[in-house]
């Protein structure tokens, strides 16, 4: 194998370093936008209203259903069609936002779901309100699962970011294979991004995992 | 509210799980400090006697008064409306509900348990929460349980803290759905007792499902049986227990003895 580290310090480092940014910022907005969107969209598919319930549901398995790169390519190239045009790091952080919504959407909707019904009755019959309820009865038990499934999509949408580069932002892939393409020499700049990918997700699951302990340490006992 | 309301009344109260019809027109009275037992064959209806009056459960028609206040129903301009989520939870503030699987919230210790409705939900101090909520464990005998968590305590013990719990939110109707069917037959009498004291206090209205009829036979000053979703029969214990008019009540009765 041709290594070579005067290549890999003057010319991969650097422009990598600041591609590693853009998909920390990419990982890290869309996973916060998906947490919210996630809510929304769980709140909306137990809607009372039948019409809201049915639409969500179908929003949310289509989502799950058609490819992330499908959407990324729909969002990218159909958004302007409409006279919204946005740049690409953004149109691709909202795909990505938008795909993981609907898979957070229905993990907590299964966190809600594995806590008995007679922790809401109990609620009731101590004159709880439905918000005293929620915040203090049912949000606190269904944390802790919540939580590592969560962490689990932190971590694939990690992976997913360089989908990006297909929409050309500059993430770690896309600045890889330009460094490729322009020096002849994919060696260096491909495995530094594989390396860094396998370090981020080291430190992410971490994160989770500390998270995870916190939340159980706080909630149960 | 005067003082001849009854403390409790179901008038015409009708409740349908689609075509099942569970209450059929159920008209039902308790007075202030009496302690009524519901007893019935499984599926009469008893559970939801006490389900609707908790609000578990909506009701299709009918009005059930608290004091002389509908619950269901709030008047307006002289007519009955329905209520709203304020007025229910006005009038429900009275009641208090001791459930068959006490349905504790696990993440809170027992003092937690109890404390958590007054301090969050009437916004009682916290000191003062803590205050009667450790007087009521102690009345229960588990004063030492305090800061255990339920999955730490034992079956009669976690139904004698949700007792103590329920307690705490000052109701003046305590409804008990077989609250000691869920417990190892050594635990039913360190739960009985506690009823037993308070039925005794006179101090509450309450309503008791159970099937423990010696128990019945001592504590209530009237049984009902239900049947279909109507009260078959009703007396005073000694009577409907010792004596049953009905041919139904008799055979239930000779059934659950024989089951003994
Ligand atoms: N949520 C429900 N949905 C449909 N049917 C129900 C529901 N809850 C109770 N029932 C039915 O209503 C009837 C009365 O139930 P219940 O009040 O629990 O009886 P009991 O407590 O006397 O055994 C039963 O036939 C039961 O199957
Ligand atoms: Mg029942």
């Amino acid at each position: 194998m041709d290594w070579r580290w005067d290549f890999t310090f003057d010319v991969v480092l650097p422009q990598l370093w600041a591609a590693a940014g853009i998909t920390v910022y990419a990982t890290v907005v869309s996973f916060l936008l998906a947490l919210v969107g996630g809510l929304v969209l769980m709140t909306l598919k137990v809607s009372k209203n039948p019409v809201v319930s049915f639409v969500a549901g179908e929003f949310i398995e289509f989502i799950r259903s058609t490819p992330l790169l499908v959407q990324i390519f729909f969002l990218f190239f159909v958004l302007p069609e409409f006279g919204i045009t946005l740049p690409p790091l953004t149109t691709g952080i909202l795909a990505i936002a938008l795909y993981n919504s609907s898979l957070c959407a229905e993990v907590y909707r299964a966190g809600l779901l594995a806590i008995p019904r007679g922790q809401y009755e109990a609620a009731v019959a101590l004159n709880m309100s439905p918000r005293h309820a929620f915040r203090r009865v049912i949000m606190p038990q269904s944390l802790p699962p919540i939580v590592p499934a969560l962490g689990n999509y932190l971590i694939a949408i990690f992976k997913e970011t360089p989908l990006l580069s297909f929409v050309a932002v500059g993430e770690i892939m896309h600045a890889s294979k330009l460094i490729g393409s322009e020096y002849y020499r994919f060696t260096e700049a491909i495995t530094i991004a594989g390396i860094f990918f396998l370090v981020m997700s080291l430190v992410s699951a971490q994160l989770v995992r500390a998270v995870e302990q916190y939340v159980n340490r706080s909630i149960l006992h | 509210m005067s003082d001849r309301d009854p403390k409790v009344r179901f008038e015409k109260v009708t409740k349908t799980y689609g075509t099942l019809q569970v209450l059929d027109s159920l008209d039902f009275h308790a007075d202030n400090g009496e302690v009524v037992t519901v007893i019935g064959p499984s599926g009469s209806g008893k559970t939801t006697v006490l389900r609707v009056l908790m609000t578990l459960e909506d009701i299709q028609s009918g009005v059930i008064y608290i004091d002389g206040e509908p619950l269901n129903k709030m008047s307006r301009g002289g007519r009955l409306v329905p209520a709203s989520k304020a007025h229910v939870r006005r009038i429900r503030a009275k009641i208090g509900m001791v459930f068959q699987n006490f349905n504790l919230f696990p993440h809170m210790t027992a003092l937690q348990n109890c404390i958590e409705a007054p301090v969050h939900g009437k916004g009682v101090a916290k000191g003062q929460a803590t205050t009667e909520a450790l007087e009521l464990l102690d009345m229960v005998g588990l004063a030492d349980k305090r800061d255990h968590y339920p999955s730490q305590l034992s079956g009669g013990q976690q139904q004698r803290v949700a007792i103590a719990r329920t307690l705490a939110m000052r109701p003046e109707i305590l409804l008990f759905d077989e609250p000691t069917s869920a417990l190892d037959p050594e635990m039913v009498g360190e739960v009985l007792n506690v009823i037993r004291d308070l039925a005794r206090s006179g101090r509450y209205t309450i309503l008791l499902v159970t099937h423990q009829m010696g128990f019945a036979r001592e504590v209530s000053d009237r049984v009902c049986f239900f049947d279909g979703g109507r009260i078959l029969e009703e007396g005073a214990p000694r009577d409907l227990l010792g004596d049953p008019r009905n041919e139904r009540t008799r055979q239930f009765l000779s059934k659950v003895l024989e089951a003994r």
